[in-house]
């Protein structure tokens, strides 16, 4: 249950934008979540209704866009989809891949209400 | 210790730290504001930090994971054994409850730091950074932290280590890292353990496992060991011999390291293109 950590930076990061925007509410929080980053989308909406309770973040309405994890091959040089526990080149099947997409744990933008 | 090597932001986390939102407005008259910024960008300006004070001291960092009971703390006895000698070592232990690893190494004449976490299932930045105002990093060449026994959790925080190290004991199975890819994908080296178990339990095969680590696109090394017999202890040490002397010219050039997992712009690849961020201008 790491995603409750998560939670408590979130938060903390986005009362840091609030603060900054002079915001005195968030609408909603958009984040971007791989795969591959540790993170499960589910369990982080559960910690976020608790870690949030009380804070400017309170009420905000959690959107989050799961990103494909996605792989350059490092010998045929094609960049395809892949499974987590499988980052192979779709197209040939060789292990020497580069992650290009799928380790994403971004806190992307935020509404604010003023 | 804060005093006396300062908060740095580096080249790698600057972008993190200095990332400025734009502006724009939506439909219903709402600020919207772009952030991009990693989850974890205060654990990892922590973690900077802490790298930061390894190698102001010259100090090579491991972070040891894998499940509980894979034999962490035994691999790191015979460690001590062998290099004491050699090199000054400390640990930072990492558990739940009790002291029990801590004073294992201790009872090896090595100082040892337990953290006690409570109920989180991971070590952190900040926990280690606390860790080090109790600590002496003067004259230690190498500093061993063996995270929280967990093969999920402990991946997703950087502490500040030059590189991972994933445990795979013979009796949990070789096809672990297919179970727990993250992990699995952050190691600089793979050591399979527990090997005097072999002969018992035929069901794992080393060469499955490295298949299963390779389905990761991982080109880590993968090494065996028994820390029961020594066998393989060698390969180990062999291998620490090459990353403490990486570690001195690195600290000589003034230079780093980040684990694998943790390259520059990690988990911001999409930072580069902002097509999934969508502002409605009203």
């Amino acid at each position: 249950m790491h995603e409750l950590s998560i939670c408590h930076a979130l938060i903390s990061q986005i009362e840091n934008v609030a603060t900054e925007y002079q915001a005195c509410g968030i609408e909603k929080v958009y984040l971007q979540i791989g795969a591959l980053s540790g993170v499960e989308s589910q369990l982080l909406r559960q910690a976020y209704t608790v870690a949030s309770l009380g804070t400017l973040a309170d009420g905000a309405e959690l959107v989050i866009e799961e990103l494909p994890i996605r792989v350059r091959c490092k010998r045929c040089g094609a960049e395809t989809e892949a499974a987590a526990n499988r980052l192979v080149c779709g197209k040939c099947g060789d292990w020497h891949a580069q992650l290009i997409s799928g380790d994403e744990l971004l806190l992307a933008s935020l509404e604010l209400i003023h | 210790m804060c005093d006396t090597c300062g908060c740095n932001i580096t080249p790698g986390n600057a972008h993190l730290v200095t990332a400025e939102g734009k502006h724009a407005y939506t439909r219903s008259g709402r600020e919207s504001v772009e952030v991009l910024q990693n989850l974890l960008s205060e654990n990892d300006h922590q973690a900077a930090h802490n790298r930061s004070h390894f190698d102001t001291h010259g100090v090579l960092a491991i972070n040891l994971m894998s499940s509980p009971g894979a034999g962490k703390t035994a691999l790191l006895e015979a460690t001590v054994d062998a290099l004491h000698d050699q090199y000054s070592i400390a640990v930072i232990e990492g558990d739940l409850e009790t002291e029990n690893d801590a004073e294992r190494i201790r009872a090896k004449g090595i100082e040892a730091v337990q953290i006690t976490t409570g109920s989180a299932c991971h070590l952190d930045a900040h926990m280690v950074h606390n860790t080090l105002h109790h600590m002496s990093l003067d004259g230690l060449d190498i500093l061993f932290i063996e995270n929280v026994g967990n093969l999920v959790c402990p991946a997703s925080f950087d502490l500040g280590q030059h590189l991972n190290v994933t445990l795979l004991s013979v009796p949990e199975g070789d096809d672990k890292p297919a179970k727990y890819p993250v992990i699995f994908r952050a190691a600089d080296l793979v050591m399979i353990t527990k090997t005097d178990l072999l002969p018992y339990l035929q069901g794992f095969d080393p060469q499955r496992a490295e298949g299963y680590l390779r389905h990761l696109a991982s080109d880590a090394p993968l090494c065996s060991v028994s820390s029961t017999t020594a066998d393989g202890l060698d390969t180990w040490l062999a291998w620490l011999d090459i990353e403490i002397e990486k570690q001195r010219q690195r600290v000589t050039a003034g230079e780093t390291q980040r684990p694998t997992i943790q390259p520059e712009d990690a988990r911001l690849h999409v930072s580069h293109s902002h097509q999934h961020v969508k502002h409605s201008h009203g």
